[in-house]
């Protein structure tokens, strides 16, 4: 992981419009959340624009993966690691505004007509996939039994605690990295 | 939607839900799903575990983070567009802040090899649980299906069918949406109308 060094604290603000730009063009088409839009993103900025290094890149998913908060806060940490506060606040506000505007727009639409045969066949439909789309979320997140066996029972106590008892989720998470941290995982 | 109004509550002010989402996303490592369910819908009240899958699914196909997404429709549902941005500020702001001085911290520590182990282990442990969180909600969240219209065991059925061909065919998202949603979609509004309970458009 690499410091911020070189780009400075305040960061260049041609990059970090450029990086408003690149962010503003990929909102409306992250259906499933900004991370379906990585091989995109490594595209624009890493490979043709050059405006973070590759490693950059890489540390900022593995980085909001773990750290609190929606994980689409990858997407200012990769402005940071390009042009600093501002590159972070406009990558953010690029990534934010289409998508936000729109979702506004539509559920206030859908919310208005919820009596509606076809909205409500909608809501209540796409409920069953929508359960089973999260499992396959939490699966394919899920450290594998072979090679990482005990985090991969960690994972599943977790599951059991989360689904069977009101244990503060916290907790957890702090249990998670004091193991991890003391090498046991 | 129906809202079995005697068990839900409301946020009192703009400052609540603010601070209701800020702390909610600071509880979040590794995801926000999961204290979202327990926060709205356990602690608060705000939701019904039934709206709260109803509104993820809408969340969920629109382009957008789901959370925020989700949270935008809370803000709004409760004190309209202030509201909606309410919401997704409280999302963001702080656990931003956060993450960057995170950042920060961790590009000076990258001067210390010996610190690497750990930190990597701590984030390692982290991501176990926050996929371990999601499984457990889920199979929380699969309560509601039980009261599905299309029946409990299609449903239950349906939502496996979803998981396979996501997690294990890794179909892409946009198919498994609009193919089998689609048709649940379809399949659910014909059971509607066979009852006759909806007004027409």
């Amino acid at each position: 992981m690499s410091a911020v060094g070189p780009v400075g604290l305040l960061g260049n603000p041609d990059v970090a419009w450029q990086l408003f730009g690149h962010f503003l063009a990929l909102s409306l088409m992250s259906i499933g959340g900004a991370i379906t839009l990585v091989p995109d993103m490594h595209r624009r900025l890493v490979t043709d624009n050059q405006l973070m290094s590759d490693a950059d890149f890489t540390s900022a998913i593995a980085l909001a993966q773990a750290a609190p908060g929606p994980n689409v806060l990858f997407v200012a940490l990769m402005g940071w690691y390009s042009a600093g506060l501002a590159g972070a606040a406009a990558s953010m506000i690029g990534i934010m505004l289409p998508s936000t505007t729109l979702a506004l727009f539509v559920s206030r639409w859908v919310a208005s007509r919820r009596h509606w045969l076809s909205v409500r066949a909608f809501q209540a439909g796409m409920m069953p996939v929508t359960v089973g789309l999260l499992l396959a979320t939490g699966w394919l997140l899920m450290p594998s039994p072979q090679g990482q066996l005990k985090a991969w029972l960690l994972a599943v106590a977790v599951a059991l605690l989360v689904w069977r008892t009101r244990v503060r989720l916290i907790w957890l998470v702090a249990g998670g990295a004091t193991l991890g941290a003391l090498g046991w995982l | 939607m129906p809202r079995d109004t005697d068990r839900l509550t409301s946020p009192d002010s703009l400052r609540e839900l603010f601070i209701a989402f800020t702390t909610l996303a600071l509880q979040g490592f590794g995801g926000v799903i999961a204290v979202a369910q327990r926060e709205l819908c356990e602690r608060r009240r705000w939701l019904s575990p039934r709206e709260f899958v109803e509104l993820l699914a809408s969340a969920q196909v629109l382009p957008g983070p789901n959370v925020c997404n989700l949270s935008l429709m809370i803000g709004d549902r409760f004190f309209g567009w202030r509201g909606a941005l309410v919401a997704i500020a409280g999302m963001i702001a702080a656990p931003m802040a956060i993450m960057l001085m995170l950042a920060w911290l961790l590009g000076e520590a990258s001067a210390w090899p010996q610190a690497q182990g750990p930190i990597r282990g701590a984030l390692g442990g982290i991501a176990a649980v926050a996929a371990g969180q999601i499984i457990g909600t889920v199979l929380k969240l699969a309560a509601p299906l039980r009261e599905h219209e299309l029946g409990g065991s299609t449903s239950l059925a349906i939502a496996a069918l979803a998981f396979c061909l996501m997690g294990l065919l890794r179909w892409p998202l946009l198919w498994v949406l609009l193919g089998l949603g689609g048709l649940t979609c379809i399949g659910t509004g014909v059971v509607l109308r066979s009852r006759g309970e909806a007004r027409q458009p």
